[in-house]
């Protein structure tokens, strides 16, 4: 039997909720502290999530910090989001073996499927596969992501606690999870409101302990999501607006930034939704096998626009330009919206606090005034 | 599994040395199935793999209907061209593809046409005039135009002579510097259009070559009358994976390899000609 309408499922229930899903995944995923940040982990136990955790976000400063309390998603994203889980920081592509006659053989690599679980995604993390299927599974499908992608089930968390550098709501991604998810959790203090968003979803919701949801849970859950809403405080325009970057190349504003940005790429590794990746050959030194492997590479490399021996973006302000406008602006021809979830993760990991939002809008401003 | 993602296993049947540091390989895949169901356009390109070197695009430069072999021609420049180059008969290489949209050659067809390639040979270009030569009576006037730095530069002269003997042909060709004995043009071959027997007006250019010269060229075309629609140039990006996915060849809003190589002027205008985009 499968359970459709939302119900109350007691803080202690959470547990039943990991080990249902471990008696049916082959993985489950939660997040837990790990060297002072909120990341995903292997989850057996209700203990292991960073309960009374808080954090503290700001251009440049990621810091946890106690919030106390029993509740388990208290905070706004840490630097991972799914984006590691599917398309992988690194993937064979395919092997080749040379016999004694010369001959090669091109070997494929297995795209096996594999059961994930994953407790505590964000709105903004869903909103990021959406734009990572996009994608990868356009033709011609990315075969290693869509083995991972099938087997995914997710567990999302509606956002309470965003952070200084958090904009979803600007952009329509959050902070409340609308769709793309087989479970969704609203935490109040004793418990949490629990709703399927998919028929295996309902499945799960069918096994647990749960109890009708009371008008005073709704009110409370409703009364945090708008806070959630209402507390942040940046933004970006809409995309028509944001549209326009593309008539801006030339703005002077570019090589400003380019003298504060370190080039290091830092923003593309923890954006969740940036998919630029280099093939690589990694010979044996047997001189028989060899390795074509797949790896996460940046749009602030020199290597990634190299032509004739020399990158086309030769410096920061042109490489910048290009990750904010491709983000922006392009990426809406190329996905029909925009590429950015206003996670805010390319802000607080900036080692110089770089923050997207004033840099667009400085680039935008005078036109929208 | 696509295709996309596994190199085919195919063989150097015949080489050729164009230059000293430019080959053309004939190559058939070692499966005759695959070679025989192998079917590409002019302008497309293959990702060739060098077993425990690397892959890398280039353009397929033989006629569609050659379905027993297809030509690449390679200019060694670095790691893995250089490696390419030096293959003998009977070496086996992986190959991807094709990939990409390559010349709008249909379109073209009953249509007159400007072949213009600047720098040192311009493999996606030799295959449009192969094609048209060989389907002569199916296209208007065809003019080849060709720029070099260097009179020393231009690689396959006898070739150029040969086509300004076929019928309806005419040959253009521009050095910056020349030699005492350069018999053409000196200076830039976006001088020469006045030397174009008859009207362009309603003809299809195609170009490749450096970005500069394909931007002064197509502004010209542009004032003798040919349509943004009509011009075609055939881009270089870095490329990783040949299928729209790794990002390396994006141009604004498009990814090179799956988009073009080939692109008209009006898709490309928005984004071309300005510096590191
Ligand atoms: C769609 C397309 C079609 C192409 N068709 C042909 C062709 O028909 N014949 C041919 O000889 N070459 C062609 N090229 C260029 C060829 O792909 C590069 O020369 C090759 O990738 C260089 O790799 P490498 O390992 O030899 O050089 P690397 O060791 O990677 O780089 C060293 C040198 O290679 C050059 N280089 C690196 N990447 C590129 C690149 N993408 N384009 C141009 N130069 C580069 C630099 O000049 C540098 O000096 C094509 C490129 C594209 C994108
Ligand atoms: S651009 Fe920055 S804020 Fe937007 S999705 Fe990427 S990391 Fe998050
Ligand atoms: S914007 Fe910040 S994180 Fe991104 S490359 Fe520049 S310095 Fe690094
Ligand atoms: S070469 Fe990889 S996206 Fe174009």
């Amino acid at each position: 039997m499968a359970v459709e309408e939302p119900r109350f499922l007691p803080r202690a229930g959470l547990q039943r909720l990991i080990d249902r899903l471990r008696n049916q995944f082959q993985q489950v995923l939660g997040p837990q502290v790990c060297d002072g940040a909120i990341v995903y982990g292997p989850l057996q136990r209700l203990q292991q999530l960073p309960i009374g955790q808080g954090d503290r976000q700001a251009p440049g400063s990621y810091r946890l910090e106690a919030a106390g309390g029993e509740r388990c998603f208290a905070w706004a994203n840490g630097p991972q989001a799914l984006k590691p889980l599917l398309f992988t920081p690194e993937q064979p592509v395919w092997r080749s073996v040379r016999n004694a006659d010369g001959q090669l053989e091109f070997l494929p690599m297995p795209a096996e499927p594999e059961s994930l679980a994953v407790i505590g995604v964000r709105a903004c993390d869903l909103a990021a596969l959406a734009l990572q299927d996009a994608h990868f599974l356009g033709d011609p499908a990315d075969p290693w992501y869509v083995a991972r992608r099938e087997g995914l089930f997710l567990v999302a968390v509606h956002c309470t606690h965003p952070a200084d550098t958090c904009f979803c709501a600007s952009t329509g991604d959050g902070p409340t999870c609308c769709d793309g998810f087989d479970l969704a959790l609203h935490e109040l203090d004793e418990g949490f409101i629990i709703e399927a968003g998919s028929k295996e979803g309902a499945t799960v919701l069918a096994d647990l302990a749960t109890l009708p949801v009371s008008r005073e849970h709704w009110t409370a859950a409703q009364a945090q999501q708008a806070e959630a809403a209402r507390t942040q405080r940046r933004h970006l325009r809409p995309a028509h607006e944001l549209a326009c970057l593309s008539d801006a190349l030339m703005h002077s504003h570019w090589a400003e930034v380019g003298r504060r940005c370190l080039s290091c790429g830092n923003c593309t590794a923890v954006c969740p939704s940036c998919f630029c990746h280099r093939h690589e050959e990694r010979p044996a030194i047997d001189g028989v096998h060899s390795a074509h492997v797949r790896s996460w590479d940046s749009c602030f490399t020199a290597a990634h626009s190299a032509l004739h021996g020399r990158p086309v973006r030769a410096d920061t302000a042109q490489r910048y330009r290009q990750w904010l406008i491709h983000k922006l602006c392009t990426w809406q021809d190329q996905y029909g919206r925009i590429g950015c979830v206003g996670c805010g993760r390319c802000i607080s990991w900036c080692p110089v606090g770089i923050d997207l939002t004033a840099e667009a809008e400085t680039v935008l401003g005078a036109a929208y005034v | 599994m696509s295709d996309a993602w596994l190199p085919q296993e195919a063989e150097v049947v015949e080489c050729i040395t164009e230059t000293p540091d430019i080959r053309t390989l004939r190559l058939r895949f070692t499966d005759p199935e695959r070679q025989r169901a192998y079917r590409f356009a002019p302008g497309q390109f293959n990702m060739l793999a060098l077993h425990g070197i690397g892959e890398v695009p280039i353009s397929i430069v033989s006629d569609v209907e050659d379905v027993h072999l297809f030509d690449h021609t390679i200019r060694a420049v670095g790691r893995v061209t250089r490696a390419l180059a030096r293959l003998e008969c009977g070496a086996r290489l992986g190959v991807r593809g094709p990939f990409g949209r390559g010349w709008p050659l249909e379109a073209a067809e009953g249509r007159d046409l400007v072949v213009l390639t600047g720098g040192l040979g311009c493999a996606p270009a030799v295959s449009v005039i192969r094609h048209v030569l060989r389907r002569r009576g199916s296209f208007g006037r065809l003019t080849i135009m060709q720029g070099v730095k260097h009179a020393n530069d231009l690689l396959w002269r006898e070739q150029y002579e040969a086509w300004a003997r076929e019928p309806d042909t005419q040959v253009l060709l521009a050095a910056d510097v020349a030699t005492p004995d350069w018999p053409w043009h000196q200076g830039l071959v976006t001088e020469l259009f006045d030397r174009i027997g008859g009207s362009l007006v309603g003809a299809v250019a195609m170009m490749c070559g450096p970005e500069p010269m394909m931007m002064a060229a197509g502004r010209k075309l542009l004032d003798y009358g040919l349509a943004a629609s009509d011009i075609y140039l055939s881009m270089e990006r870095n490329m990783h994976c040949g299928a729209g996915k790794c990002g390396h060849c994006q141009l604004g809003p498009h990814f090179v390899c799956r988009d073009g190589p080939v692109f008209s002027w009006a898709a490309l205008a928005p984004c071309i000609g300005i510096q590191g985009y």
